[in-house]
């Protein structure tokens, strides 16, 4: 099976990046490429232009990722977790990034506690940590906020929207497409291994026909309809020949295109 | 920076649990003195001039180095691979020289730890004496990092724990115990002895052993090449496994 198929992508400094598509698109395999995690049979990768295979050490330095499992090791704290991937990057004293990362995603009341103790979206927020604490220019969040509280998640936007302000790209894949709506400048989506859409999110919004309206109308005889009429051009005709007939409007809904919509679209073509 | 905090993530692993994994298997050394010790001792003289419980407790020693220096990187590695803590590691500027290295001398470690710990426990009660003590530190070195090496191996080819469990119980297990940890190969019959000259284990048994009575079954300097040699050929294997990324990367 070919995961991945002749997937061409640059992203550019400072970018806060989309990577979305259905499941078993080759979102995490791609991550997974790029973090040195699998090894594409062909093609090469670079971070910040440094080749993920021929300069491995050089490349990773340069990269943070949030792997999309919970995973934790068992045997430590969150403190000596966040020591332990510090080191890892050639980092000895690190304690005041630490405490500062810790500070940001709410954990420095756990900082002691065990990994094994600690709730689903604590455990989010460590690895989220751990991918941070060597200051990565470039970040990639693979399902960020699946499974997180509301609260986390605003928290981690917040500091995510800091750290991207602050020069770090951000690479983001997610479910909830309002998020990436809201935080991407620019999106791809994959389809079976395959980019099908690259562009900025504002023209992936416009390339969906415009607003819908939907008018629910009361007729004569007293049963209810719906119309629905594509983008405010034809609106003022639809509602002139409705009142001419002497129906009444009961409501008007204005649905604004979405990348939800894009994403349907371009998925299930 | 990267094989230090690697190598200390190790000890510190095997610190926290060391009721499991240093006073236990210490436990078990003691119970095999206590057992074998007393229902050989008199009955059995293996070297000239030296009780029998003298000449088991080295050979209790070398095989809880062994034992445990494959414990600790096997199940270390293997923990990390079904968990998925190790996306860690991998996703970290560590080479496939620094991750071997800080497995295999965190096994060594603890393989010392667990030896150190049967030796004092048991000086109280037998009679030992260290006639070469050079070759008994050398021989418990290289042995514990060729089963520490081992265990790197078996944790990267394993991908379940049963699997894991199979290589320590049908491998690493009887390798140890027909070794001449009980006994000396000569008292064997000619075909047994000829098979466990083909056992690497008893050429770390019987090094080790000469350290403390400078006298062997086989002269101790044949057999550290051939646990040396043992050594460098699972290294490679574990090196060519680890630059490849088999089972780690996919």
């Amino acid at each position: 099976m070919r995961a991945l198929d002749g997937v061409t992508l640059a992203i550019e400094r400072g970018e806060f990046f989309g990577l979305l598509g259905p499941n078993g698109a080759g979102k995490t395999t791609l991550i997974n490429v790029i973090a040195g995690l699998a090894r594409a049979d062909a093609g090469t990768v670079a971070v910040m232009g440094t080749d993920t295979l021929a300069d491995y050490r050089r490349a990773r330095r340069m990269l943070g990722v949030v792997p999309q499992e919970l995973v934790f090791d068992p045997f430590f704290t969150v403190r000596e977790t966040l020591r332990i991937q510090s080191g890892y990057f050639g980092i000895r004293d690190n304690a005041a990034w630490i405490d500062e990362v810790m500070h940001h995603l709410d954990l420095s009341g756990k900082a002691d506690a065990n990994m094994r103790s600690l709730s689903g979206g604590m455990k989010r927020r460590v690895l989220i940590a751990q991918a941070l604490v060597h200051k990565p220019p470039v970040i990639v969040l693979d399902e960020p906020t699946a499974g997180v509280d509301v609260e986390l998640r605003q928290g981690l936007w917040q500091f995510v929207t800091r750290l991207n302000r602050d020069g770090h790209t951000i690479v983001l894949t997610t479910h909830y497409l309002e998020e990436a709506e809201l935080h991407c400048s620019r999106i791809a989506m994959l389809k079976a291994g395959r980019v099908v859409a690259l562009d900025s999110t504002r023209n992936l919004l416009a390339s969906v026909a415009g607003s819908r309206i939907t008018v629910h109308v009361m007729a004569r005889d007293g049963t209810q309809h719906l119309l629905q009429i594509e983008g405010h051009a034809a609106l003022e005709g639809e509602l002139a020949r409705l009142r001419a007939q002497g129906v009444e409007i009961a409501d008007i809904e204005l649905e604004r295109p979405d990348l939800e919509q894009v994403f349907l679209r371009l998925t299930k073509s | 920076m990267s094989f230090r905090t690697l190598f200390a993530k190790e000890l510190l692993r095997f610190w926290k649990v060391s009721v499991q994994t240093v006073a236990a298997p210490v436990l078990t050394a003691l119970l095999y003195l206590v057992i074998f010790g007393q229902v050989l001792e008199g009955r059995l003289q293996v070297f000239e001039g030296v009780r029998y419980s003298s000449f088991l407790v080295p050979g209790l020693v070398m095989m809880s180095v062994l034992q445990n220096a494959f414990a600790n990187s096997s199940s270390s590695l293997i923990q990390s691979k079904i968990t998925g803590n190790i996306v860690f590691i991998l996703l970290a500027p560590i080479s496939y020289l620094e991750f071997f290295w800080a497995y295999v001398a965190a096994s060594v470690v603890r393989g010392l730890a667990v030896g150190a710990g049967v030796l004092a426990c048991t000086t109280g009660f037998v009679e030992l004496r260290l006639e070469a003590p050079l070759w008994a530190v050398v021989f418990a070195l290289v042995g514990a990092a060729l089963l520490g090496a081992l265990g790197v191996l078996a944790g990267i080819v394993s991908e379940k724990i049963d699997q894991l469990a199979a290589f320590q119980n049908f491998v690493i297990l009887p390798l140890t115990m027909l070794s001449g940890v009980f006994y000396s190969i000569h008292s064997l019959p000619g075909f047994w002895r000829g098979v466990s000259h083909a056992n690497p284990f008893f050429y770390m048994i019987d090094g080790f052993r000469y350290g403390f009575f400078a006298t062997s079954d086989f002269p101790p300097g044949v057999s550290l090449a051939i646990v040396l040699l043992s050594f460098l050929t699972v290294a490679a294997l574990c090196l060519g496994l680890l630059k490849s990324g088999y089972k780690l990367r996919t």
